[in-house]
């Protein structure tokens, strides 16, 4: 059963090959058909391959599937082979399945598009690259996928390219990644230089042999990884395309920009523990970039306007959130959260399309309030999402977040650590503020929505709010799979255990170091309370500001107008580049075509022209007409070329 | 055996020539209809005719095969000497396609002395065959000066505004550096002479001779301008995007696509490994040289308002790169050099096919002049973007395969800051082709002469499908690609091995289970003659 695997990116490779070459000819419900049937069989043949894996003895489970020769030169060789794995399982359950919804709510979402059939060209591409990076058995396969996804991505982005904004933020996607897959690249370079391969199984076996923890070239290695995964996962100081990613379609914003693309960058860490394990350094860099990403992200999401960018910068957030975890060593707690993260932001960004939807576009939340009554399902589901992304228990972000920030708390590294589970528990207060700011400005309080567009609003039909539902349900039973105190009963863990194998002895003897300390029950009954009181405080401070006291949130915004502007204009990072690295390039590349290519260079060969013509002048007299002249000249060449001949 | 005495090598250089000869005389100016079928004809009775070698051809032979060999002028050891390796033959392949399609593109955008044009064309297509298959040096100079000719006329009659100064300053540059060339070929020619009493250019010969290092320091740094003109080397490039921007699109497809590969040709086949020792010191100076040309292409590439010219500083960037692949002297570094050398001759070559496409329709190729075309022509826009993006080296598509081994190779040289230095151009590359695309191809169709303009057709359709087709082809399976050169790439790469051992130093870039594989790969002989 576990051959299935190949099949899983199959379908969606399939689907585009159709939708190529005879998409144009089909109706819009052939294409969606089709779309959605192809990211449903592949979610069929995952299904079917992970309860092959389960069947599977426990610490066995791991199958590759080895498919054709890819690049052969000399001693290197990376064939096309997959790895189905826990890891992997679960990425591929989540890809189909969150994808899968998200295809059948664009077939609603996308029906008066004129680009319904490259839309969805673009969306299956997408799948299947997304498949490729989590399945592949090699660093070069996962990066294929990873430029793959990159490409739909800037496709996806700039899908309505007559808008300068959404192919400018095409573009930039494209690029940051680019520098974040400039340290990618030379990461592996490194590791080929080191292990003569870049298949996952060798390289993770040698490492241990071959390295010391801390050894320079492991932390070379993943520290040039990790900026790869800065690009893709947009954590700091590669964050700023994913706002501006969000001049694409909302479900790709969805799909892409918050359920699976942009936690590429988590799944590589967490895929290469092994070597992470072995630059402790790095890993605390990634436990401090994740915790100032998440801290920094929350701020801008206060204060922005646009409902897309509020749920961008939490996205942005909430990623830094799994690197932390990732950080401190906490794997199933980063790929627990990646899980229900992809649950509650997908039904986030769906229900925010299913709001700008129904307001013809309107994406400012200024303009909007009141929508309760208007569109039930598309509230109830969005609270539900929102409660979850706050951290109300029972609901699924509650419990992974919570997981993190024991993880980081227990971490026991000094005091250091303790500031990053301060960051993370403010971090937290930051998100349960800026979600319900959202819901309460989106769907509660009088309309503030213009005649003409309130006369129309309506709810979205069935293939939007279906999906929305059973995202809903995910959101508030997802956390299950995690369940916190009894071990026994974790599901994540119990599954995942094996595929961190290395990190599983550190956890754990971080878990005894605490225990000796504290009693390890107490610690986390007491972190949890703690959890719950800061979320449920955002929520209310959330109410009183934007429902109760919209006069206190005028006077907050005056007596802390720098602060204000300083989250609303993003901390300025974007105007800091152009600045200080776009700009300064531009006027150098400039300077190198028009002053040393035209009149350096070309200067030179045409002085040395001007200098072969004013020679000519000059040798033109030699030519005087006279043969005896020419003679003498033959004769004198001749004895030159015996005495150089002779000598 | 019948078959193998047939001279199919000499068969593929002289047919379109043949060609030529016959149309010239036969086939009067104002039929251009029939003309530019002919032409087309005997291009595509070509490739048919290069294909025909593969069967001929052993894939896992290091040496020269398929071998013709004749006195030509004996007293002073010339010879007619053609042969083949997997490298040669590759880069035939490349030409006799390109080729093909440089004249199906030429329909409609020559309509002006068309016989003349399609003569041209011809004569450079033998002058290019020739030189990949030339195994005797003066034979080699010989096809290498009858390319020069046809080009300068096609840039100096059929091109742009400035045609006659680009075709000149074209002229110019490649001429002088084929003197520095043959000075340096003579210098070989005497110092054999002064070892052994023979004089011969014989190539196979000389490769086996191993030069005093006084001489090969000479020899190199001679053949190195007239090579690294042509590549063109920074800073060796200003001729370039002259050449480009006034030659016919036909024209740049074969500058870019086949003429630019002579230089890198020149260093793989005589350079390299005819001069090891000299090689060896000369690579830091190359490497570095590379590197420049990498970001200074993509640079300037990036603020050009004409899309050819992009296109034309782009090649200087990618070049870069294959000097950069060459000169790391490892397995995967020169096989990712030869294999990017096929690339950029599909994807610049695509490039400018398609610039030329735009050009025929609106007669500008300013880069303001367009955008928001891709609503207009979804078709232009769709094969517009894969060769955007295997340009820019996206996995899964050509440009990828080579640029990583290369970057793999400067990294088993351990060249660690030319490897990242080099890799910065995997930013760079994006920064510039997507910029130029966003600007031609997205936004609001705001000028009103683009409003109609008329998608691909069927002609052109077929000049670029081809092109397509092997984009995908060498990024998804790029085996039989690399197994046709890799065992001549072995031999190179030992060669220059040895020469490291002999002169004392570690064995550093290849690895020892690596050498061995390739003598007992390669080791023995083949009788290919």
């Amino acid at each position: 059963m576990t051959d299935a695997v190949a099949l899983v990116p199959l379908f969606p490779l399939l689907a585009v090959l159709v939708n190529l070459f005879i998409g144009k000819r089909l109706s819009k419900k052939a294409v969606g058909i089709l779309a959605c049937g192809a990211v449903g069989a592949s979610l069929g043949a995952s299904v079917l391959a992970v309860a092959g894996l389960m069947a599977m003895e426990v610490g066995h489970r791991s199958v590759e599937v080895i498919l054709f020769p890819w690049i052969v030169s000399g001693g290197f060789q990376v064939p096309i082979g997959f790895l189905l794995d826990p890891l992997s399982a679960v990425m591929i359950l989540v890809v189909t399945g969150v994808g899968f919804l998200i295809h059948v709510y664009s077939t609603g979402y996308m029906h008066e598009d004129a680009g319904f059939a490259r839309y969805f060209l673009f969306l299956n591409l997408f799948v299947f690259a997304m498949l490729l990076l989590v399945l592949g058995n090699s660093y070069l396969l996962l990066f294929i996928g990873w430029e793959g996804v990159g490409l739909c991505s800037y496709l996806l982005i700039g899908f309505w390219f007559t808008k300068d904004s959404a192919s400018d933020a095409g573009k930039k996607a494209f690029i940051v990644n680019r520098v974040g897959d400039f340290g990618f690249i030379l990461g592996m370079l490194l590791i080929v230089y080191h292990f003569g391969t870049l298949h996952y199984g060798q390289v993770f076996a040698r490492a241990p042999e071959l390295f010391h923890a801390g050894d320079l070239p492991m932390v070379l290695i993943t520290a040039l990884l990790f900026v790869g995964a800065m690009g893709k996962s947009a954590q700091l100081p590669l964050h700023v395309w994913l706002p501006d990613a969000m001049e694409g379609p909302t479900p790709v914003s969805a799909l892409i920009h918050a359920a699976t693309m942009v936690t590429a960058g988590v799944y590589m860490v967490c895929r290469s523990s092994a070597l992470y394990e072995l630059a402790p350094v790095i890993l605390s860099l990634v436990a401090v970039i994740g915790c100032l990403t998440a801290f920094f992200a929350g701020t801008i999401a206060l204060v922005q306007n646009d409902i897309k960018r509020v749920l961008a910068y939490s996205t942005v957030s909430q990623l830094g959130y799994m690197f932390l975890a990732a950080g401190v060593g906490a794997y199933v707690a980063a790929i627990f959260h990646l899980v229900t993260h992809a649950f509650f932001k997908a039904l986030l960004f769906l229900g925010s399309g299913s709001v700008i939807h129904a307001l013809h576009e309107e994406q400012d939340i200024r303009k909007m309030g009141g929508l309760k009554k208007y569109m039930p399902t598309t509230h109830r589901t969005f609270v539900i999402g929102s409660l979850a992304i706050a951290g109300i228990p029972p609901l699924a972000g509650f419990m992974s977040k919570d997981e993190i920030l024991y993880e980081v708390f227990n971490a026991g590294k000094g005091t250091g650590w303790v500031l990053l589970w301060i960051g993370g528990i403010v971090t937290a207060l930051m998100t349960a503020f800026y979600m319900f700011r959202l819901v309460y400005l989106t769907f509660y309080g009088e309309s503030r929505m213009d005649e003409e567009v309130e006369k129309h609003v309506h709810e979205s039909p069935p293939p939007i709010t279906v999906p929305l539902t059973i995202l809903a349900v995910l959101s508030a039973v997802g956390g299950f799979l995690g369940i916190p105190v009894i071990k026994k009963w974790n599901i994540m863990h119990n599954w995942l255990g094996e595929a961190f194998h290395a990190a599983a002895e550190h956890t754990t003897e971080a878990a005894t170091h605490a225990a000796s300390a504290v009693s390890h029950l107490t610690v986390e009954l007491g972190l949890m309370t703690v959890s719950v009181v800061v979320a449920v405080s955002g929520i209310l401070i959330a109410r009183t500001i934007i429902l109760r006291r919209p006069a206190l949130a005028e006077k907050m915004r005056n007596d802390y107008s720098f602060l204000y502007s300083l989250f609303l204009n993003k901390w300025w990072v974007d105007e800091l580049y152009d600045l200080t690295i776009v700009n300064p390039l531009k006027r150098f590349a400039d300077m190198c075509w028009s002053v040393f290519d035209v009149k350096g260079i070309d200067g030179t060969v045409n002085g040395t022209a001007k200098v072969a013509n004013v020679s000519g002048g000059v040798l033109r007299k030699l030519q005087t007409g006279f043969v005896q002249n020419y003679a003498l000249g033959i004769v004198i060449g001749l004895a030159l070329m015996l005495v150089l001949a002779f000598f | 055996m019948e078959s193998l005495n047939f001279p199919i090598l000499s068969a593929v250089v002289y047919l379109p020539a043949i060609g030529a000869l016959l149309m010239a005389i036969f086939v009067p100016g104002r039929r251009v209809d029939a003309i530019r079928r002919i032409a087309l004809g005997v291009a595509l009775a070509d490739f048919f005719l290069s294909l025909a070698i593969l069967p001929r051809f052993r894939m896992d032979v290091a040496d020269f095969q398929l071998m013709e060999r004749a006195d030509w002028i004996p007293s002073l050891g010339i010879q007619y000497l053609m042969g083949t390796d997997g490298i040669s033959l590759l880069l035939v392949l490349l030409t006799t396609v390109l080729g093909v399609l440089a004249i199906l593109s030429s329909f409609s955008a020559i309509t002006e002395r068309v016989k003349e044009y399609m003569i041209a064309l011809l004569i450079l297509q033998t002058g290019m065959l020739g030189v990949f298959f030339a195994l005797d040096i003066v034979l080699f100079y010989v096809f290498w000066e009858v390319m020069l000719i046809p080009m300068a006329l096609l840039i100096g009659i059929w091109g742009g505004a400035r045609r006659v100064y680009a075709a000149v300053k074209f002229f110019l540059f490649t001429l002088v550096g084929s003197l520095f060339m043959l000075i340096g070929f003579l210098v070989l020619y005497f110092s054999f002479h002064r070892a052994t009493g023979i004089y011969t250019f014989d190539l196979i010969r000389l490769l086996d001779f191993s030069f005093p290092v006084g001489v090969q320091v000479w020899a190199f740094w001679a053949l190195f301008l007239g090579f690294a003109i042509k590549v063109p080397l920074f800073p060796f490039h200003t001729w370039l995007p002259d050449a480009h921007v006034e030659a016919p699109t036909a024209g740049s497809v074969i500058l870019a696509g086949v003429l630019l590969k002579m230089g890198t040709y020149g260093f793989i086949r005589f350079s390299l490994p005819m001069l090891p020792e000299a090689s060896l010191q000369a690579i830091p100076a190359i490497a570095v040289l590379s590197i420049v040309g990498i970001i200074y292409g993509a640079l300037v590439a990036w603020v050009q308002p004409d899309v050819k010219k992009l296109v034309a500083y782009s090649s200087v960037s990618h070049l870069g790169f294959v000097m950069l692949g060459l000169f790391t002297v490892t397995i995967q570094g020169v096989q990712g050099g030869v294999l990017q050398m096929i690339n950029h001759g599909l994807s610049t070559g695509a490039l400018f096919l398609l610039v030329g496409i735009l050009y025929e329709r609106r007669h500008t190729r300013m880069i303001e002049a367009f955008g928001g075309l891709a609503a207009q022509v979804p078709l232009f826009t769709a094969v517009f973007g894969i060769v955007t993006f295997s340009s820019i080296g996206l996995p899964g598509l050509n440009g990828f395969i080579g640029e990583f081994l290369i970057l793999l190779g400067s990294y088993k040289a351990r060249m660690w800051v030319f490897g990242a230095l080099a890799a910065s151009g995997v930013i760079l590359g994006a920064v510039y082709m997507l910029s130029m695309f966003q600007r031609v191809m997205y936004g609001t169709l705001d000028k009103e002469e683009n409003r109609n303009l008329p998608d691909l057709n069927v002609r052109e359709m077929l000049t670029l499908v081809p092109i397509v087709i092997l984009i995908f082809w060498i990024g998804i399976y790029p085996k039989p690609f690399l197994k046709m050169v890799e065992p001549s790439v072995i031999k190179v790469v030992s060669r220059l091995e040895n020469a490291r051992v002999n002169a004392g130093s570690t064995p550093l870039v290849l690895a020892p289970d690596e050498v061995k594989v390739a003598l007992d790969k390669h080791g023995a002989a083949p009788d290919g003659e």
